[in-house]
């Protein structure tokens, strides 16, 4: 098992971290790359606030509790922080598996999770100056707490 | 017991620091008591009394607001996280 995991300003390459995990000899890598999106007309950036010597070892939890739930070779996680304008990748969660189930539904686990048990925050800014935190979303607790009712593969 | 305090977010700009050593009294044991002694401060520490829009994590570790601070070295406080 190979996990790999990224909590970084600087952006990062989505087809070289899959690279990473298509090399691992599975049939099957699956991906979800997270892109800061203008929920408002006038939104012009995310800013992520990170707790960086926790933000590490949560991600590092979550990806390894995927590991026990499905038979991964490879899981990467890769989180940025600081400000990033509307268009940036802000989070790669890629997963490989003998079998393309596998891979799909612990990428979905592992992004589900990533965004309710890892600590980061959201900010958005606006092209006046202003800004706001982002207010957690209760669709984002519901889509984390379904896995635990869903049984394991 | 002297012990290591973390803001992040609006708890961060709601205090003015991001952080803080501080010395407590012996009846404070648990997150729930910090935020009450932090609340009785005032001014920019009223938003420890919003207790319902708060989450801790103990050395690095989630845990409930009624977690025991015994022996613990940083507790961090923040609103509920909203990354991914």
């Amino acid at each position: 098992m190979s996990i790999l995991i990224g909590v970084q300003q600087a952006d990062f390459v989505p087809a070289t971290e899959l690279e990473r995990l298509e090399a691992l000899g599975g049939g099957a890598v699956a991906s979800f790359t997270g892109i800061v999106r203008a929920d408002a007309a006038d939104t012009v950036a995310l800013e992520l606030e990170t707790y960086p010597a926790m933000a590490e070892q949560a991600l590092r939890a979550i990806a390894q509790t995927a590991t026990e739930r499905w038979p991964l070779l490879g899981v990467t996680m890769i989180h940025r922080y600081g400000r990033l304008p509307v268009g940036a990748r802000i989070v790669l969660v890629g997963t490989a598996s003998r079998h393309r189930g596998a891979a799909m539904e612990a990428c979905a686990f592992l992004i589900d999770w990533a965004k309710t048990a890892a600590p980061f925050w959201k900010k958005e800014w606006q092209s006046d100056g202003a800004a706001h935190w982002v207010e957690p979303r209760a669709a984002d607790d519901a889509a984390a707490a379904a896995w635990a009712s869903r049984a394991p593969k | 017991m002297k012990l290591d305090l973390l803001y992040f977010s609006w708890v961060r700009e709601a205090v003015g620091r991001d952080g803080e050593v501080v010395e407590l009294p012996t009846e404070v044991a648990t997150v729930d008591d910090l935020l009450a002694w932090l609340a009785a401060r005032g001014e920019g520490y009223g938003v420890f009394a919003t207790t319902e829009r708060l989450r801790c994590a103990i050395d690095q570790t989630f845990a409930p607001l009624s977690a025991s601070i015994a022996g613990a070295r940083e507790v961090a406080i923040f609103p509920p996280v909203t990354g991914g």
